[in-house]
């Protein structure tokens, strides 16, 4: 339990950090800007208190927000992302329960389950997002394929990362 | 009141939810010009609609004041007309010996930040109102324009981008002359909309496109870009044309902003001209 004190925080400056200036600066065809950092609130504990999950997404997205001088836009989808998590949690809820101190990653619930966690909540993400940034319902459909673009290459860039620390930890 | 209590207490992550989403969206409007200029306007609309209704009102209650006030003002003039006076000494003349007056000034600026991957880019640039920049004037590029300054402050200005989803460039072909305006959809950086070209003209791939003037923003002949696509829509006037700009906009460094010394001439003549239509 300790050890999240040190693991989390680490993990926050790397993953805000890569966004922002490594991230932020891919613009595939104009389109598709991919955001890795949202991977940080999958992988919060399962029995974190549901008000201190709202707290560190406000604060995972000010941050990015900061960076990339757009104020508001990353928190308010990040808190939503947030608001959303316990829901698509209970939904993909295994028969029997969640485990005491587990963590919603690929070692604990396997591959297919965290793909379908992770597409579930990264589309509530980007789509909040997207449709802040454009601030209007005209250009609908506009919006909905800049999301679904952007969201399938989060969730590769999401995979590809869960793959890489699960190789890493399964290792030591 | 404990019933009240136990719905908030209930539903308390909802209600935290909320909270937080107001503490974000409050940062948003205070610190982006975009969304809050879209939320103001939505509530302007409205305000201003009543508002107007009511001075229509009011307007006639206060007329007998306003003849007064204008009787006033009447016999100030009139006083103040020059056969009113006393001639003191001779003719006064201004000689003016240039066969060409002077219409833009042109001021050298650095870009020094910019943007094109939003859906509404702006650019900084490092001179401002100290140096004589104004809203309203015009930036262009060696290659081509730029976009239009919207915000001054003493050292700075900001420039609302060709890229921007509000922004709309008169121009017209270069070889024609018939004029339409340039859009950008938030796509492609490199590809704006032209728009209101009428299908009758003969056009090809690679024609240049050339801002019209008739903005008072930009001079006129100031090349944009050239037609890189053309499509004839069934059943509409117009042409629906895709062009490449010649600008670079992810490569801006130096650019000039345009002063019109007539731009206030020009546009008071129009306004007078098409409110005396009323």
């Amino acid at each position: 339990m300790i050890k999240y004190f040190v693991t989390y925080p680490i993990q926050f400056i790397l993953l805000v950090l890569v966004q922002v200036l490594v991230l932020n600066n891919i613009q595939y065809s104009g389109y598709i800007n991919p955001f890795l950092y949202i991977i940080f609130i999958l992988w919060l504990p399962i029995e974190m208190p549901k008000w201190a999950l709202l707290l560190v997404a406000t604060l995972l997205g000010l941050s990015v927000d900061i960076f990339s001088d757009t104020i508001g836009m990353h928190t308010s989808a990040c808190i939503f992302m947030a608001f959303c998590r316990p829901f698509v949690l209970n939904l993909l809820a295994p028969r029997d329960g969640y485990e005491v101190n587990s963590i919603p990653n690929m070692q604990n619930f396997g591959i297919q389950w965290f793909i379908g966690y992770a597409a579930t909540l990264i589309f509530l993400h980007h789509i909040f997002l997207f449709f802040v940034e454009v601030f209007r319902f005209s250009d609908f459909f506009s919006t909905i394929s800049r999301t679904l673009s952007s969201a399938f290459f989060s969730l590769i860039l999401i995979t590809i990362t869960q793959f890489l620390k699960y190789n890493s930890e399964s290792k030591r | 009141m404990r019933n009240l209590i136990r719905f908030i207490d209930r539903y308390s992550f909802f209600f935290l939810f909320l909270l937080f989403e107001v503490f974000a969206f409050y940062l948003l409007f205070k610190n982006n010009h975009y969304q809050q200029s879209s939320l103001l306007n939505s509530t302007n609309s409205f305000t201003g609609n009543v508002y107007s209704k009511y001075s229509d009102f009011t307007a006639y209650l206060d007329l007998r004041q306003i003849n007064e006030q204008l009787a006033e003002q009447n016999s100030n003039l009139l006083e103040n007309q020059l056969n009113a006076h006393h001639k003191l000494f001779g003719e006064n003349i201004i000689v003016n010996d240039t066969i060409y007056e002077r219409q833009y000034h042109y001021a050298s600026a650095r870009v020094i930040n910019n943007s094109t991957n939003k859906q509404n880019n702006y650019l900084t640039l490092d001179i401002g109102e100290r140096n004589g920049v104004k809203p309203g004037m015009g930036v262009i590029s060696p290659s081509g324009i730029v976009g239009v300054v919207k915000n001054v402050s003493a050292h700075y200005s900001s420039v609302l981008s060709v890229l921007h989803s509000n922004s709309k460039i008169s121009v017209k072909l270069k070889n024609s002359n018939y004029f339409g305006s340039v859009q950008w959809d938030g796509a492609d950086y490199q590809v704006g909309i032209l728009k209101d070209i009428p299908n009758h003209v003969s056009i090809a791939l690679g024609d240049t496109i050339v801002t019209s003037g008739y903005s008072a923003t930009f001079p006129v002949n100031l090349t944009i870009g050239i037609i890189s696509k053309i499509e004839k829509p069934e059943g509409e006037n117009f042409y629906e044309l895709r062009i490449r700009f010649s600008n670079d906009f992810k490569n801006l460094s130096r650019v000039f902003i345009v002063k019109n010394n007539f731009k206030t001439e020009k546009e008071q003549l129009e306004e007078e001209t098409t409110a005396s239509d009323d």
